[in-house]
């Protein structure tokens, strides 16, 4: 007897985007406006219908999913905007349902994909949680018997029966969550909903989601938080393109993310065309596989991969570089006295490895110089490489989106008493 | 795995399907909920809250009788015009606010339908059902209508629970089919806007029904409305016999309405938060 709960078979969903229809004679223009309504019909009445195969306005927004999940696993599904998490989540939720394929689920289902869905800001505390709760499934009597607990996670006990409208988003929020906390399926699917509230209330959220996957029910979870997947995660697929890129344990998944998530606004190489005599050739950002890379998990060492070239003219002269975080505040910076090292002219390439676990989550960049103390610069690029280190379970991960430093260091200390 | 085993398999629906009650009914908390935020979220923070159920029919039914009745003196069957186009006033009010309510009920909570699952239907359901209250009051105001004239309603009145059925019947298969279009063709949601002032001259509110030519009652009479409200005058007002022929023409096109309402909800609910 397998213990498979949740099987997706070839899941594929489509959708329908818009296309541009403009004409640039006046003559066209104006024959668009009278027969709009017409176009207007076809092109709202085809929002259901798929006909032709190779309409440029149909785009499939998952293709052919396939994986499972098995009882008591926690599943973390991760992949850039637009990837497909949402739509996937709202097939499995069964907010919309796929174009092809199947979902076979065994247990009671909860989906929660936003917290306080259905929430009427005329109505009062108290009454919003029996219609949210009602709303995700649980029956009058369920929110009876523990009506006092949600009240009470909630932290908003002394306005229950005051109308919504007069809370602050905050308390909106935690008794939206409260009602959901409180639901008791036997599958959970989730969606990033961590990332609201204050930080006190964030760290109860992880901490009773952490319950809810440690008591063995089946969570799937979809996140943009390395950090809250690798914590809560026992296994992970990535989605890219609608289609999942990779099936496996959580660590791998994560790494995958990382290396293919290349974002375009980091720069992880960067060739030197004008080198003159004397001067960097290229620098690039290494991963430990030594492909270039941009974004790299706070538990991954960076390599720095400098070429110079160097002139007999300058073998006394010092390179360096600095990392900068996005504050403009410097980090560090490092220099290599290229006397100690090299005797004659050459292009020569130094690699440098920044520790793993060392700058804390953040974007940084990097600049570079070739020179003589104090004499002269002989080459400097300025922030020519950026980098993001990613937040996949440090010390400091329950702090997120605070700043606590630039770098993290673990506190060597002697105890006496 | 045998596919019994699971308890539920997502797949995309083909062709059409009866409406899955044995569902609904487990949701039928949450329907409650529905109909109760319906109730007070739109009495909330008014100062006469449920009285304007009470004044806009009055106050409608006051000005029809001045323009229709003492102005233009049309037939009212020989009883107080008040009487005459109150009667007719609380059925078709209802039915009209289902006609707007039910256009507006999927695309008012589409952030909802996007969010999380659930029968759609009990959407529409909520605003037929939130709707009687507003109708129970009206018909208490109707009684009291009777009092103050010293009007004593036919033995008819028996047969009220019949109107009432189809009544709601209609209500339920127009709301269904109103509410499902309109999230595809908003155009639904602004046309009711101003139809059903329109179309209460279609049915025989402020005139009696009398004024139609003989031949073409029957056609007139495709409209349920019209069975119900002669239906209602018959056995309120009592001055002429139960109109059983318009009733069951009305009850037929009712009941085909009712039916073809929830196959189309149906079959349009798997797709609704997609194109909403």
């Amino acid at each position: 007897m397998s213990d498979t709960v949740v099987k997706v078979e070839n899941v594929s969903k489509r959708y329908r985007i818009g296309v541009q229809e403009k004409s640039d004679t006046f003559a066209g223009q104006l024959k668009n406006v009278i027969t709009y309504p017409v176009r207007n019909f076809r092109r709202i009445a085809q929002l259901k219908k798929f006909d032709n195969e190779n309409d440029p306005s149909v785009f499939w927004a998952l293709q052919d999913i396939n994986f499972e999940v098995k009882q008591g696993e926690v599943l973390g599904i991760i992949g850039r905007n637009g990837a497909g998490k949402s739509t996937l989540l709202k097939v499995l939720s069964r907010i919309t349902e796929p174009t092809t394929g199947s979902i076979k689920i065994k247990g009671r289902v909860s989906s929660l994909l936003e917290v306080g869905t259905g929430f009427h800001p005329e109505l009062t505390g108290r009454d919003n949680v029996y219609m949210n709760g009602t709303i995700l499934g649980m029956t009058k009597k369920e929110i009876d018997k523990k009506f006092d607990e949600i009240v009470d996670f909630s932290g908003v006990e002394q306005h229950i029966d005051t109308p919504v409208k007069f809370y602050s988003s905050g308390m909106k929020v935690r008794l939206g969550f409260s009602v959901a906390a409180h639901l008791e399926p036997e599958i959970l699917i989730i969606d990033e909903v961590l990332a609201v509230g204050d930080f006190e209330f964030q760290k109860r959220c992880l901490g009773k989601m952490d319950s809810v996957a440690k008591s063995g029910r089946t969570v799937l979870f979809v996140s943009h938080n390395m950090s809250a997947v690798k914590s809560l995660c026992t296994k992970g697929i990535v989605l890219d393109k609608g289609k999942v890129a990779l099936d496996g344990n959580t660590n791998n998944a994560i790494d995958y993310y990382l290396q293919s998530n290349q974002y375009d606004g980091y720069v992880g190489h960067y060739v030197n065309e004008t080198v003159g005599e004397s001067g960097f050739v290229s620098v690039a950002l290494l991963d430990k596989d030594n492909a270039i890379r941009t974004e790299f998990g706070f538990d991954e060492p960076v390599a720095l991969k400098i070429k110079v070239k160097v002139a007999e003219l300058h073998l006394k002269a010092h390179l360096g570089f600095r990392v900068i975080d996005r504050n403009e505040r410097i980090i560090f910076t490092s220099e290599i006295k290229l006397k100690d090292e090299i005797n004659e002219a050459g292009v020569y390439q130094f690699e440098v490895k920044l520790p793993e676990k060392f700058l804390a989550p953040n974007k940084f960049k990097l600049t570079f110089a070739i020179h003589h103390p104090n004499v002269e610069v002989i080459e400097f690029l300025e922030e020519c490489l950026s980098f993001e280190i990613v937040e996949t379970g440090s010390d400091f991960h329950i702090y997120g989106g605070a700043d606590y430093g630039c770098v993290i260091i673990d506190s060597n200390y002697i105890l006496t008493r | 795995m045998k596919d019994q085993e699971y308890s539920q398999i997502i797949e995309p629906s083909k062709g059409w399907h009866l409406i899955d009650v044995k569902e609904l009914w487990r949701y039928k908390d949450l329907l409650y909920f529905l109909v109760v935020r319906g109730i007070k979220g739109k009495y909330a923070q008014s100062i006469l809250g449920i009285g304007w159920a009470v004044i806009q029919p009055l106050v409608q039914t006051l000005v029809f009788t001045v323009i229709f009745g003492t102005l233009a003196k049309l037939d009212s069957d020989g009883v107080p015009y008040i009487l005459f186009s109150f009667a007719a006033m609380v059925p078709w009010n209802y039915f009209s606010s289902i006609l707007t309510e039910s256009s507006n009920a999927l695309i008012a909570n589409k952030d909802m339908l996007s969010k999380v699952y659930f029968p759609r239907l009990v959407l529409p359901l909520a605003s037929v059902f939130s709707k009687l209250i507003d109708f129970g009051i009206s018909f208490i105001v109707m009684i009291g209508l009777f009092i103050y004239y010293g009007f004593v309603p036919s033995i008819n009145v028996i047969y009220f629970p019949v109107l009432l059925i189809i009544l709601i019947m209609t209500s339920l298969g127009v709301g269904m089919i109103l509410s499902a279009m309109a999230i595809q063709y908003r155009d639904v949601q602004y046309a009711m806007g101003f139809m059903v002032r329109i179309l209460m001259y279609s049915v025989p509110v402020v005139y009696s029904i009398n004024i139609i030519p003989q031949k073409w009652v029957y056609v007139y009479a495709l409209n349920p409305m019209v069975g119900v409200i002669e239906g209602m005058r018959a056995a309120f007002l009592g001055t002429k016999a139960m109109p059983w022929d318009l009733i069951s023409i009305g009850a037929a096109v009712s009941l085909i309405l009712f039916i073809f309402g929830a196959f189309y909800f149906r079959k349009m609910e798997n797709t609704l938060a997609d194109i909403a």
